[in-house]
């Protein structure tokens, strides 16, 4: 079970260069939009056809401009979840599952009721079955996609974007709906997504994208864990970033932040950069420990369930009352706390340093 | 009123009967090879693509005599086209019913293929990537997704081309002439019975035409409404 992709398109100023190899189950790519995730999922499907590249797929070889093979998106046998689902209007749930059977053309009414009921049952749209696409939910109409595209049993599903089209309280449900629709599906399926949440939740294999090509690619706790880019770790929901200088094996110097970082184990060789995740900071009340910058808010806001401080950074001078309110925020390093964290701070008040924990900072290159 | 009712009475309604017939005929020829040009032009790289549309949408642009005349070029029966059908099917082009559909046909066809192409292009590519993902050839596409969704545009051009054949004046009287009882139209009628200063009995036909065009654009509203629900996006 394998997918190796190269693929090589021009698109006026964007240029795709995508290299990946997607053998685990899962494999989700996350990128921002305007990557090129969508358009790398439509290569793959044929729908797209890229300027040089080499596309295989279990060993059959779909694309290869050398030798020039470019099978028809209809012979790929590669399932295709659009962002907007993409059923036919005019036909009924039953006609779209349909749609995809290979026989159905030949006129088997027979195996096609058979099967197309197989799915309608599997994916629990019993009683839509004579339904017109906009007469479902939103989240019936994934489903009603979905069997869509399991009826043709393809090698590899492709969800593009599958949750943009829900509002937010769909989106978690059918997150979870989805995997375990697709639990007892043995082929590949490869998930886009500009939502890191999504990709952690569903991707044992995660591929960042940057502009046009792989930032990172790993298993997503690896990924998370070090997202090797600045744009990968941006991408990840990394919120402070600052450059760096490797000062010894041990220590770094922090220049956008102003503070001399020391860390226990040996640094990596060569980085350039340094990120650290809003909530990984530690309260320090009373004495400065190692690690540290004074605790000078900025600003705060408030988000639904977590809140926002901001902090200036060590180096920057004058009065706190002067500096508060009128200057942005751009500058400043972000500390998040959840709610249910604030209580340390509505009982002890702001705290007089945050720590950097040593294990939380993100050694990049930019 | 009196001489209203007099020329009511009196009326030869063969024009009209020659203008419907005329009109359905040339709507249905114009209907397929409309759809036809369309799909063919849609799937055509870019270049034919222009190429085929400035030829396709060329009768419309044109006044309608100057496409009398290339017809009239093509069909004389002293041309090779127009004595090979006379003398191979005894086919009579100029100066026949015949004619009469041919320039109808001709001058129509541009809008029924301009609003079909219009309106499949307006058809959501998504759906047509998800046939061809799905493995359904592109012809079962056209027919089972991309036709059926452009539905209220195929129809209004269906109806706005009825209502340019029924209507055609220019070309038609040069092909097919002005023979009464056989290619004599209703427009043609107006304009001559207007050259007798005849303006009572013009009048009257002008007062079909009304009528005729009301129910066409009646027909088309109501058409375009009722479709336009069935294929409402989501």
């Amino acid at each position: 079970m394998e997918l190796n992709a190269d693929i090589h398109k021009k698109l006026g100023s964007f240029s795709l260069d995508m290299q990946f190899c997607a053998s685990r189950r899962r494999t989700g790519i996350l990128g921002a939009s305007g990557c090129g995730k969508s358009l790398t999922l439509k290569v793959i499907a044929g729908i797209t056809e890229p300027d040089t590249g080499r596309i295989e797929l279990n060993g059959r070889v779909l694309y290869d401009s050398e030798k020039g093979i470019n099978i028809p998106a209809q012979k790929r046998n590669v399932g295709y979840l659009f962002q907007n689902y993409a059923l036919f209007p005019n036909l009924t749930v039953q006609q779209n599952i349909a749609c995809g059977l290979k026989y159905w053309k030949r006129g088997n009414r027979e195996h096609s009721r058979e099967k197309t009921d197989e799915m309608i049952e599997l994916f629990g749209l019993q009683g839509l079955e004579e339904h017109l696409p906009r007469q479902l939910s939103g989240g019936q109409q994934q489903r009603t996609a979905l069997a869509r595209i399991l009826v043709c049993q393809p090698e590899v599903i492709l969800l593009d974007e599958p949750f943009s089209a829900l509002d937010s309280y769909l989106k978690d449900r059918l997150q979870d709906d989805l995997m375990l629709y697709l639990k007892n599906y043995d082929g590949l399926i490869l998930m886009v997504s500009h939502s890191r949440d999504e990709l952690y939740r569903f991707a044992d294999d995660l591929i960042v994208m940057g502009s046009g090509g792989t930032l990172v690619q790993g298993t997503p706790e690896e990924v998370f864990r070090n997202p090797r880019t600045k744009s990968a770790a941006m991408l990840t929901g990394c919120k402070n970033f600052s450059s760096a200088r490797r000062i010894s094996d041990h220590e770094l110097y922090a220049a956008d932040w102003g503070v001399t970082l020391s860390v226990s184990s040996v640094l990596p060789e060569s980085f350039n950069g340094i990120g650290f995740r809003a909530h990984d900071f530690i309260p320090v009340y009373g004495q400065r420990e190692e690690n540290c910058i004074p605790c000078r808010l900025i600003r705060e806001t408030d988000l639904p369930f977590e809140k926002n401080y901001y902090i200036a950074p060590d180096h920057v001078q004058g009065s706190e009352e002067e500096s508060s309110g009128s200057t942005g925020t751009e500058d400043c390093l972000l500390w998040r706390i959840q709610r249910d964290g604030q209580a340390l701070i509505r009982e002890k008040g702001m705290p007089d340093y945050l720590r950097f924990p040593e294990d939380a900072l993100l050694f990049l290159n930019t | 009123m009196t001489e209203i009712a007099d020329v009511l009475k009196n009326l030869d309604w063969s024009p009209f009967w020659i203008s419907m017939k005329t009109g359905v005929v040339a709507t249905i020829l114009s209907f397929l090879l409309g759809i036809f040009a369309a799909r063919r032009v849609m799937y055509a790289g870019p270049g034919k693509k222009s190429v085929l549309d400035g030829i396709l949408t060329l009768p419309m642009v044109l006044p309608p005599t100057v496409a009398g005349f290339f017809l009239l070029l093509l069909f004389s029966r002293r041309r090779p086209l127009g004595s090979f059908l006379f003398s191979q099917f005894g086919i009579k082009v100029v100066q026949s019913w015949l004619g009469c559909i041919i320039a109808a046909t001709v001058i129509a066809f541009p809008l029924m293929y301009r609003n079909a192409r219009a309106a499949f292009e307006q058809v959501d590519m998504n759906l047509i990537y998800a046939g061809r993902t799905l493995g359904m050839s592109d012809g079962e596409i056209f027919w089972r997704v991309v036709l059926p969704n452009a539905g209220p545009g195929i129809a209004s051009g269906t109806i706005l081309t009825f209502a340019r054949a029924l209507g055609e004046y220019g070309a038609t009287s040069m092909l097919a002439g002005n023979i009464p009882g056989k290619t004599a139209t209703i427009s043609q009628r107006i304009a001559m019975v207007i050259q007798d200063q005849n303006y009572v009995t013009a009048g009257v036909w002008v007062a079909i035409v009304l009528i005729i065009a009301f129910v066409s654009i009646f027909l088309m509203n109501w058409f375009t409404g009722k479709t336009l629900k069935n294929v409402e996006r989501w």
